[in-house]
């Protein structure tokens, strides 16, 4: 399990590759409050190369786009396969968060 | 028919003391069962391996691929975390203890930890709430009662122990 950052034009892209649980939520998180600390606002998290995600990893996507809305920036999600979309269902956090069905769409909604 | 139970121990992928054994009823039709057991230190490290083996064994029993992908793993993380962080206040002395017996009726998963438990049902505040959806913290538990068919707590001896148990679809 990983995440790897990329830019895309103004956008910070986070992979998620594995899974995001409570054992590794803190280095996602920390990844993003560091690029958020050198001013990046525009947030994009994919997820097309994930396998599952727990309530720790739920939370600390809650949490961090908390953090990027008071910022003054934004948060978009992309690429949740039909089991993460579940997920995000019946936690209601599909109305929480913006998620894309594909990257390029996430991309153009900013 | 007079029925024998067998078992196999394996090497476990596990670096502290643990254990795995697979018991298997001499029947190989409906009462086929495999058993894992496996106790891990309190380290959140161990959560995706001892999903994994779990996991493998639904698969052999032909739960369904939503069952494999979101149900079992949410699951038992939210258990394993739970009985690791809460119950073992994080304490890599103690240990969780990790049972689950898969048919190809269903998965009778058990955690059991080292500390006092809690209340079930005085344990749950919806985290769907408006004014729940922005907090960080409290869908564990919702997630394991959505996603299993039963989760109760279970009387132990020593510690505390919640049983969970998913009904092949």
């Amino acid at each position: 399990m990983s995440f790897s950052i990329k830019r895309e034009g103004e956008v910070v892209v986070v992979d998620v590759e594995g899974q995001l649980i409570v054992g590794n939520r803190q280095e996602l998180k920390q990844k993003v409050l560091d690029e958020m600390e050198k001013g990046e606002k525009k947030f994009l998290i994919d997820f097309s190369q994930t396998g599952y995600i727990d309530s720790s990893g739920l939370g600390v996507l809650v949490s961090l786009s908390k953090k990027i809305r008071e910022q003054g920036g934004e948060l978009r999600l992309a690429n949740l396969n039909d089991d993460l979309k579940t997920l995000f269902e019946l936690t209601k956090l599909d109305t929480l968060f913006q998620i894309a069905d594909t990257r390029n769409r996430a991309l153009q909604s900013f | 028919m007079e029925r024998f139970r067998r078992t196999a121990s394996r090497r476990c992928p596990l670096s502290y003391h643990s254990r795995m054994s697979t018991a298997l009823d001499g029947e190989q039709s409906r009462d086929d069962r495999r058993v894992v057991e496996v106790d891990i230190p309190s380290d959140v490290a161990f959560i995706e391996t001892v999903v994994e083996l779990v996991r493998r064994e639904c698969q052999v029993m032909a739960f369904t691929r939503r069952q494999i992908m979101l149900n079992v793993p949410v699951a038992l993380t939210e258990a394993l975390s739970n009985a690791i962080l809460r119950g073992n206040g994080d304490d890599p002395a103690k240990n969780v203890h990790v049972r689950a017996e898969v048919d190809t009726r269903r998965l009778i998963v058990e955690v059991g930890d080292e500390g006092v438990g809690f209340d079930l049902d005085m344990s749950e505040r919806d985290p769907t709430k408006p004014e729940n959806l922005n907090r960080e913290d409290g869908r564990g538990l919702y997630l394991m009662r959505k996603l299993m068919d039963r989760v109760e707590m279970v009387e132990v001896p020593r510690g505390s122990m919640v049983r969970m148990t998913l009904n092949r679809e």
